[in-house]
Order: C-alpha cells, then structure tokens, then sequence
C-alpha cells in the first residue's frame, strides 16, 4: 500500500484503440493489486479491472490540451490508454504502477491476497489433483527398464530438477552423479516420456559439458542406459535443440554437445531453435505489427514476417515432429537438450508428447503435461515471465511459444483436442497473473521453501471447476483423430502456420469473429440435454396421466410450463458491432453515431461480467458471457429475431416459439 | 462429329494417375468430347472424370518412351498422367489442348449435357426479375420496371428488364444511356428498407476532356433523393485513374453539376492486375520448397489479401452509407461491370439478411452478376495457370466469393449456405455442365438460347439432396447489420479452395463437391 501515492483519480478518460475518438470519462482507482477504471456513465458503470503483475510497460506520453496519456501495455497483449487530466496525477500514478508492477518479493503477489473463499480441504485436494506419480504411472513405470530413482532427494544432484525422476534401471547412482557432473547445471538425463507401445522413450537434460576435447565415461553409460531400456532399437537420438552455430560457440566456454566418437550408438542431430533473446525480440516485433493503426495489408505480412515469430513457431514444431516420428515410426529413444535444458527442452519434448499421446490432449493430460515437461523439471518461470522485477533480458516468451503450438495443431485437428482455445488463453493469462501459485518461482526446491501449496491456491482445481467453458465440442474420443499420433503432412506446409489473432489481438474484439462456433455448439449441446431431460419428465407424466385417464375422461392437462434454456433466451442487441472506420472520407458529413454496440471496444468489462469465476480475465469474461453472439443462438429463428431497433419483449417471442 | 477429329486417340491403356494425398491409380484413359476420363475397371475404385472446359494448362515430358502429361485444372487441382508410349502421349496432349480450347460456345458440354436427374423447379425461372421486384414495391412506391432494353438496344449489357426511380421516363433513360459507359445507365441494385435508402450502379460518365454534362442523368439520379438529403458516390478507382479515363471520353461526376452528391474514391484493381495477383498466389501456394519467411513473402507480394481488403472496405463504407448515415449511394468504376458489382453485392451481404440465406444468395448472383451483365465467358476463360496473358481475364467473381467467405468466418452462424456452397459457384463459374455462366451477358446467353439448349445450375442445386451439401447446420437467421473487420488480422487465406489439393484432407472439412457429382451421358 505504502507505493500508492494516489489511490483515486476522476475524471480520467479510457481511450477507445478502435475509433480514438470514442473515450469513456471515469474515475481510476489503484489497489494494492489492480488497476480499476469505472465509468461514469450511470447506465453501464463499467469497471475494467488490470491486475499489476500483468503490467508489462507503463509510458508516460507527452501532454497534450486534453490531458496528459498513459499507455499501459500488459503481458496477456491488452493495452489501455488513459488520459490523465492533471499530470501531477498522471506522474503519481506512473510512479506508484511502476513500482506495483515490479514486485520485489514473492509475498507481493497476488496469489498471496487471493482469496477464492475455499476452505484448507479444498485448497489441499486442488494442488493433488494434477499427480505426477499417477502420470508416470499412468506412462506405465516403473518397469523392467525405467525406474524410480532417489538420487535427488532433497534436491542433492540438481537443484532444479524435482526430486521424483525416472532413470533406465541399469543407471546406478555413481553413474548418474557421475553424468550430472558432466552436464550444465547438473541437469543429468532423465525420462521426460515413455512410449508404452514400443518402449521408446523422450528423455531430456542440459547440454554436456565437453568443450573441445572432454568426455567423461558416466555421462557415455548413462546414454548407453537410456539406449539399453529400449530393446527395440540399436540406437538413441540425440537432439540438440540449438543451432549448430550456438552450441559450436558454447564449446569455447567449455560446454557444448556430444561427440558422435565418444557415445557409442548415437546419432547427433541439431535442430535450429533460436535462443531466449531472439524470441523476445521476435514477440515484440510482432506485437509492434499488432499495434499498428489501420496497418495496410501489405504492412502487416510484411511485419509478420519480419518478426520471424512463425518462423520460430515453425522451428518448434518441426523439432517436435522430428521426435515424435522418431519415437512412433522407428522405434528409436531420443535425448532432447538445449544450453540449460529448460526452455527449448521444454518446448520440443512437450510438443512432441502431445503429438505422440492423446491423453495430453485432454483437459487433464494438458495440465499434466505442463506440471511434468515445464513446472516439475524447473522451467523457470519466474525470470522468464517477469513475476518479481528482475533481469529483463531473462524475459521472454517460451511457454507463449508452446501454447501457440498446441493451437496451430487445434487448427489442424480441430477434433484431436479436448480443450478449445479459451482454455489456451487462459492458462496463459494465469502464467503471468500471479493469481495462482502453480507458476510461482523457478523450481519445485524453490515452491518448497516458500510453501506454495500452504499459501496460495492451486490453477488446476479452478480451470477444472469450471471446465464445462473449456471443452471443445467437436472433440469425439471415439475419433480416429482422437486416438494415436497426429500425423503431420511429411513435409510440412508453410501455410500451416496462421497469425494467432485470438492471442494477440484478443482485446481488439471487433477483429475477431462475431460469432463464436464453440460457444454455439456448446449451447446446442446443453440445450439437447435439457430438451432430452424434458421429455423424459413429460414422458413420465404422460404415462401417468394416461393411467389416471383410465379412471376419469376430463383431466386438464396444463402442466407444460415455459421452460427457461439457459443461453438461449437472453438474447439482446448481441452481435450489433458497429463499422469500423473505413474510410477516412466520410468525416465532413456531420455523423450520426450510433450510440449502441459498445461490445466492440473490447477491453471494457461490465459489472455483470464481473460474476463470471475470473475477475482479472477481464475481456475474455464478456467472451465467455457469450454477449456477442447470443442472438445467433436465439431460437426464435428466421422472422423472430429483433432487429437492433426493435423493442421486442424476447419472452414472448420465445413463447410463440415454443408453443408453435 | 467433329470432335472426333480432335481424338487422335480415344483410349490408352496402362495409363498412371497420381495425385496430391491420393494413392496412384492404374488404369484405361479414356477422351471424349468433353471429358477425360480414367478407369481402373475396378470396382469400388475412384475414377477421375474431368471436364476438358477445366484444364487451364497442360504440361509434358518424357523419359525414354514413357510420357508424363502434368494438367492443371482451373479449379487449381494438379494432376499427373503417367502415358506409355510417345505417340500416345503426344496425342492425347494436343487432343486436351485442342479440346480444353474450343472457340465456339455451343460446343461446350451444357450443350450436350443430359440430366439425370428429375428437375423439380427449372432454374431458368427461379429468379424472374418481376418476382425480384415485388419485394421493393411492396415497401415503396418510388421505383418502377422498365423495359426500355427490351431488345438489348440501350445497353447490351443489360437484361431487358431494370428498376429505375419512377419519375424517370424510358425516353430520359435513353439519353441517360448515351451519357454512360457501354450505355450503363444507373438502376436500382438495392433498396434498404430500414434506411429506406438505395444502391445504385451504372457506368462511369462520358464527361470527356471537356466536362460534357447530361441534364437527364443529373435528373435521373437526384430524383432518388428526398428534398435536401444528400448522397454519395463511390467511384471503384482511384482519382487519377478517373481523372485518365477523362482522355478516352470517360471521367467522373463534377461536383458543380452534382452538388447533392458526394463523391468518394475506393480504388479496386482490375483486369490483368487481379489475373497477375491469382497467378502469384498459386504459384506460392504450390511452391513446397521455400521456408516460412519467403512464404508469408510470396502471399504479400502476390497482394491477394490485398485486394481482398480493399474491396470488403468499399463494400463496408457502402454499407456504411446506408445504414449509418443514411445516405443512398450511386456506385461505378469504368464499365460498371466487375468492381462495381463486387461492391454492390457485398454490400447486399453485410445489409440484407435475405442475402445470406441459400435462395437470396443465388438470387443476388442472378441480380448482380448474371443479369447485370458481367463478362463471365471472358473473366473465367483462364485460370491461374494461364500463359497467354489476354487483357480480359481477371478472377473478379472469385474475389466476391473470398470476400464472402471472409465474411461467413467472421460471422459462422448468420449465412444459411457453408464454404462449400462457395467453393461450387467458384468451379462452376470456371467450368460445369451447366449453361447458368455461359456468355457474358443477358444479351448473349438470349442469343445461344441457354434456356431452351442448356440446364440451369440452379435446377441442380436447388434439388433438397443436393442443399443439404451446402446448408449451414449453426445457420440463425440474424436480422442485424454484420459489420466484418476488414483489419489485415482478420483476413485469412482461404485455404479450402486455394490450398485443398495440398493439404491432407482434414476431418472437419466435407470433401469438395464435383461437378461431376452427377452421372453424365457420354457424347458421343
């Protein structure tokens, strides 16, 4: 609190990025965890609720007659403009916004303060909900070639990795120290994914530490192991997620990659996956593409482009595939690494679990997969996501990467997936959030210490309390799409990979689709579920007004009550957006602007939307409230449905519908 | 007949078929007048029939003796056919060459076309332009049929029957006609009943060098707008490119002459620029071997959604008139003929619920494209693998249809057709059994008789075991304006007609209608 050096300031303008002209005069309100704005207007009051830890950047722009601008750009891509009248006001709130979005200590958080009024039992059972014992057993371990081991208890061989690991049986501890000694960080391989069907597995470590010339005999019998408890193959892979250039550079510091001569059995390969450095700067070009206003078409390919950002998607991907076929179609196990073994080991081994297992394309096994390949093995999430002020160059995108992947794949395989892409959005709005505590430091040892599971509640429980928003309706389990490996096109297609404009222009609402296919198919779904319930009820009573008919021969039925279908009668203006500016020539008339269709400025979150079980995913709350396309859903059908300007009382007309 | 003398050899056997995603097939190759066909003589084995009228360019080569012959369709397919034997090979090349090129209309397969199906509504009278009127005069009375181009006389381009406002007389359309394009007086497009304001479309003036000025064109336009309202004019090319058009007689409405109207620029490409486009971006999208830089490179050089984005915009702000400021709009490019009706018809799609139901979109097809007169023969005469780069080729109907499914993505549950529905119009507008996009304009289709020699692919679509191929099962009938982003993040590729032969065939996508669906009698 003691940061806040001005608490409220009125008469503050939120600007419209749309049409800049349209501006909404209200009053903001800085908390010790978010940044409020209210509107004054009386009718709607609307309240846009910006947490701190999703502040990425807070500029303050030059002055003008109107006020003094601030621009406030967040880390789920929503940026707000504020025009600030006094700039007295406007420096005590950059200030204070500066000093609230770089917390210095854990305990800033606001997973700390967040309090979803549960009680200690349920706050316990949702962090044991996602089980990684379960999962590796699930995997079919421990069995006669994989097993688990206790060498890192109490974190004594790596401090970043968990202390559950799974290593080839024949590993002994000398080897397996031996190994770490000999690797970046002491991150020695491990199992990562085990293919039941032929035994191959995914394991995954750092880079070894073989300069020029180094080798060390553990490290060769810990690959010899790993090849060993796969009997089906002669030989394991060994992948270097890095460019050939990168990792050649890193022997010069004494570190490196395997020497084909010294590892009986291997084979080396090298899949150009640029660094940290590149993908942050690669995101932000990206994004600058995204903030451009009314970019040409030409402006943003072009943009889009010179990011590199699809490129890298790509780089990803192909690493993944390149996996996953060595797993399912040769049989062979593959040694994933990177420098560090925590970024691009990361990514490629999950990307490939999720193109080899279909449980990873559920709901739970996603979650799974992220506690596994990204919490568990020491992503560090702390540094890369800027939870607690720190280097800025450690930031940078890398699980924004991977949750990019999955949806690529989701467009591909539009029924392979359990989840639809607001769970993906989701999830990466909580990776910066801080309200949860699943994502907090940057090791398992670390969460340990400060007792995450104590304090602070876990992502999963909520995400799987409200899972009926995140399932994709097209999703069959029964599919063939379903079951197995995806198979990607052999040679990959370019065109495969889009612009992810429901990420990274998610709060610019008039650019996505009006209508939401999930969403209606979902309501499609619940309604037939109803309607089914319905007749079975009415069917009951029929059976027993038939047996009281027997008796007497006037009963008046008139027990068809007007059911209620949830999502389906509120309909109202709904999809009523307005045009965009498309031409800058109808200005000299005078305008008649519409007043209605404020849907379309996407980053003002009513009060209403406030219910919804996520106070902070302010946009993707009217989203989810479905208000921009429930009159797509109307049952009225054809001639019944309002017209923007018509009065029309919507029970009635649901009535005439139900009746007819 | 004479199209035997084109078949130096009507069958090879032995022959390979390889395409994209699909096993290769061994089989009899078969020409006929109008089809090539390939049999493997098994049962429950795919055959490929393949309209002559779709090959847009064929390739050969040869190893030893063994003749490949690569054929690339208009619909952007690209097949393999793997012919033992030179001769064989060269034949069968230069009779698909000589077939997929006739000069004459009434040799192409409408003509010959027997359907084998009932034809429960005949197509031809589907959409009669005094049915079409009905549902305008029964909300104003300011509009009038008339059939003053009975005989194609005024303008060759237009249908017999236009709407015009009711106070102009047939004599002022005359003289109206003589002061536009191609005789392209303006006429009704559309009337929005909730603004009770209209589109209109017509050719570009013939002002000339001189600023010559047509009273009766300044009458016949101003009688559609109430005492002291005022209107706009969307000219579809930039204003250099109209103030050019001055030098060969053509140009612009001058303001002094217009004061009630004001005009707006929205430049849209044509003709070879559009061909050119289609052409890059096929090229990109067959092109396998480039990275994902160059692709993104490839698309925006190609300038597609370029194009794309520029004649939604248009569209858009036509809308916008309309509906917002409530201003009726006059609408012309050069002819009248191409971007005019683009921006026209998708003004009807974001305005007027009717539109986007399966009947009103043929009936705007019918209205707006058919009827008004544009140069369909010509435009989809080639492809995007045409070498011979004739002035008069553009895919101007295939970016109303993209434009169109831009929309339909952004708005999924308010069209009551599907992407297939599209996907149909766009390859039988290139190629079909079926006279609807035979000619270029009423005048001409009147000429070769299409009614009476010809089926009407409506009759065919319009069949209820057909629809239910193109009917939208999430379709809400949404009565509102659906105003589309035209931001370039909005816009897509659309890939099932651009890229469907080179993806794997995907569960959620229905496989493309042939046109071929029908079995068909063989012409010989």
């Amino acid at each position: 609190m003691e940061h806040i050096r001005t608490p409220k300031v009125e008469n503050v303008r939120l600007v419209d990025r749309v049409s800049p002209k349209k501006a909404a005069l209200g009053t903001l309100y800085l908390t010790a965890t978010h940044v409020i704005f209210v509107e004054n207007s009386p009718d709607t009051r609307k309240e846009t609720w910006i947490l701190h830890s999703q502040i990425s950047t807070i500029e303050k722009q030059a002055t003008t007659a109107t006020g003094c601008p601030l621009l406030i750009r967040c880390k789920n891509f929503q940026i707000i403009q504020l025009i600030i009248p006094q700039e007295r006001d406007c420096h005590d709130v950059y200030i204070s916004l500066i000093r609230l979005a770089r917390p210095v200590k854990y305990e800033e958080l606001y997973c700390f303060s967040f309090n979803p009024m549960l009680d200690k039992e349920e706050r316990e059972q949702g962090w044991v909900l996602i089980n990684l014992s379960e999962e590796y057993k699930r995997m079919g371990l421990p069995n006669n070639y994989w097993q688990l081991s206790d060498v890192n208890r109490e974190y004594r061989v790596c401090d970043s990795y968990p202390t559950e690991l799974y290593v080839p049986k024949s590993a002994t501890a000398h080897i397996i120290v031996g190994s770490s000694k000999f690797r970046s960080r002491r991150r020695f391989p491990v199992l990562s994914y085990y293919y039941k069907d032929n035994h191959a597995s995914i394991c995954r470590s750092s880079q070894p530490l073989s300069g020029f010339s180094a080798r060390c005999l553990e490290d060769e019998q810990m690959l010899q192991a790993i090849r060993k408890a796969n009997p089906g193959s002669d030989f394991v892979y060994v992948v270097d997620t890095r460019p050939k250039l990168n990792a050649m550079a890193n022997r010069a510091a004494g570190k490196g990659y395997e020497n084909e001569d010294n590892y009986s059995n291997i084979k080396f390969q090298f899949i150009g996956i640029e660094n940290i450095h590149v993908m942050r700067n690669s995101l932000q070009k990206m994004l600058e593409v995204c903030e451009l206003k009314s970019p040409s078409m030409s402006d943003f390919l072009w943009g889009l482009e010179n990011s590199g950002w699809l490129r890298h998607i790509k780089a990803i991907m192909d690493a993944g595939i390149f996996i996953a076929k060595a797993v399912s179609e040769e049989g062979a196990s593959v040694l994933v690494h990177c420098s560090d073994g925590w970024d691009r080991t990361a990514q490629v081994c999950s990307v490939a679990s999720l193109l080899l297992d279909p449980h990873y394309r559920t709901l739970k096994g996603f979650m799974v997969l992220i506690e596994k390949d990204w919490i568990s093995f020491g992503h560090k999430f702390n540094h890369r996501y800027g939870n607690l002020d720190g280097d800025p160059k450690e930031i940078s995108p890398v699980i924004d990467q991977f949750i990019e992947c999955v949806w690529q794949l989701m467009e591909q395989f539009p029924c392979a997936f359990e989840f639809n892409e607001r769970f993906l959005i989701h999830i990466q709005h909580h990776i910066y959030s801080c309200q949860f505590g699943n994502f907090l430091c940057n090791s398992q040892k670390e969460r340990r210490e400060l007792k995450i599971q104590e304090r602070t509640y876990s992502l999963w429980a909520h995400l799987w309390k409200n899972r009926a928003d995140y399932l994709n309706p097209l999703f069959r389990a029964d599919h063939s799409q379903t079951q197995g490996t995806l198979h990607l096109p052999t040679t990959p297609c370019n065109f495969m990979y889009k612009f992810w404009s429901g990420m990274y222009n998610r709060f610019e609402k008039g650019m996505q689709p009006r209508q939401s296919v999930t969403d209606y198919l979902m309501a499609v779904k619940e309604e037939t579920q109803q309607l089914e319930e319905e007749l079975e009820a009415l069917e009951e009573r029929l059976e027993k007004i038939q047996k009281v008919q027997l008796n007497c021969t006037k009963v008046k039925c008139k027990q068809s009550e007007p059911s209620k279908h949830s999502g389906f009668s509120t309909s109202d203006n709904s999809i009523a957006n307005t045009p965009q500016d498309y031409s800058g020539n109808l200005k000299s008339f005078p305008s008649r602007s519409p007043s209605q269709g404020d849907e379309d400025s996407a980053l003002i979150l009513t009060q209403d939307n406030l219910k919804s079980s996520d106070p902070d995913l302010s946009a993707n709350s009217d989203q989810e409230s479905g208000v921009e396309d429930l009159s797509c859903r109307s049952p009225s059908g054809g001639e019944h449905a309002p017209s923007e300007d018509s009065g029309k009382d919507r029970d009635s007309d649901e009535a005439v519908f139900l009746t007819a | 007949m004479e199209f035997a003398e084109l078949i130096k050899t009507p069958r090879v056997d032995n022959v390979v078929l390889h395409r994209p995603f699909y096993p290769a097939v061994e089989g009899t190759l078969c020409l006929t007048g109008h089809h090539l066909i390939l049999s493997s003589r098994q049962d429950n084995t795919e055959e490929l029939w393949l309209l002559h009228s779709n090959i847009d360019a064929i390739d050969k080569r040869f190893v030893g003796s063994l003749g490949t012959i690569i054929i690339k369709c208009k619909d952007f397919r690209i097949i393999q056919l793997d012919i033992p034997g030179m001769e064989e090979c060269l034949n069968i090349a230069s009779s698909i060459e000589a077939l997929s090129t006739l000069d004459s209309i009434t040799l192409m397969y409408p003509f010959f076309y027997r359907p084998m199906f009932e034809v429960i509504e005949d197509g031809w009278h589907s959409f009669l332009p005094e049915q079409e009127f009905k549902l305008y005069s029964s909300a104003t009375s300011q509009w009038r049929l008339s059939y003053v181009n009975k005989e194609f006389a005024v303008c060759p381009t237009y249908p017999p029957i236009v709407i015009v406002p009711e106070s102009i007389d047939d004599e002022t359309l005359r003289k109206v006609a003589t002061f536009r394009h191609g005789g392209r007086f303006p006429v009704l497009s559309y009337y929005h009943q909730k603004s009770k304001r209209v589109i209109m479309r017509s050719g570009q003036p013939l002002t000339g060098t001189n600023g010559r000025r047509c009273k009766e064109d300044e009458k016949l336009i101003n009688a559609t707008l109430r005492a002291g309202s005022r209107g706009y004019i969307i000219d579809t090319r930039s204003l250099n490119v109209a103030q050019q058009a001055r030098a060969k007689g053509g140009g612009f409405e001058q303001e002094a002459h217009y004061p009630q109207w004001r005009r707006i620029h929205k430049s849209i490409e044509r003709y070879h620029i559009l061909q050119e486009s289609l052409i890059k971006l096929v090229e990109a999208c067959n092109d396998q071997t480039h990275n994902m830089d160059r692709w993104l490179s490839k698309l925006e050089a190609s300038n597609w959604l370029t194009h794309i984005k520029e004649i939604l915009t248009a569209a858009c702000l036509v809308a916008q008139c309309i509906d917002r400021e409530e201003a009726s709009v006059l609408i012309h490019g050069t002819e009248g003929t191409d971007s005019t009706l683009q921006v026209t018809s998708l003004a009807q799609i974001i305005l007027e619920p009717r539109s986007r139901t399966i009947r009103g979109f043929e009936a705007l097809i019918e209205r707006e494209w058919l009827q008004a007169g544009h140069p369909f023969q010509q435009r989809c005469a080639q492809s995007a693998y045409c070498n011979t780069k004739q002035k008069w080729e553009a895919p101007v109907f295939l970016l109303f249809l993209d434009c169109v499914w831009q929309i339909l993505r952004q708005f999924p549950c308010s069209f009551e057709f599907n992407e297939n529905f599209l996907i149909m119009l766009f390859e039988h507008a290139y190629a079909s059994q079926f006279g609807t996009f035979l000619g270029n304009s009423e005048s001409e289709r009147c000429k070769l008789k299409l009614q009476q020699k010809t089926m009407s692919l409506w009759s065919w679509v319009n069949q209820p075991s057909k629809l239910s191929k193109y009917t939208n099962p999430l379709f809400e009938a949404n009565n509102l304006v659906i105003w589309p982003s035209v931001a370039p993040q909005s816009l897509l590729l659309w890939e099932d007609t651009l890229l469907s032969f080179h993806l794997l065939p995907r569960d959620d996508a229905a496989q493309r209608p042939s046109p071929d669906a029908d079995p068909v009698l063989l012409d010989f």
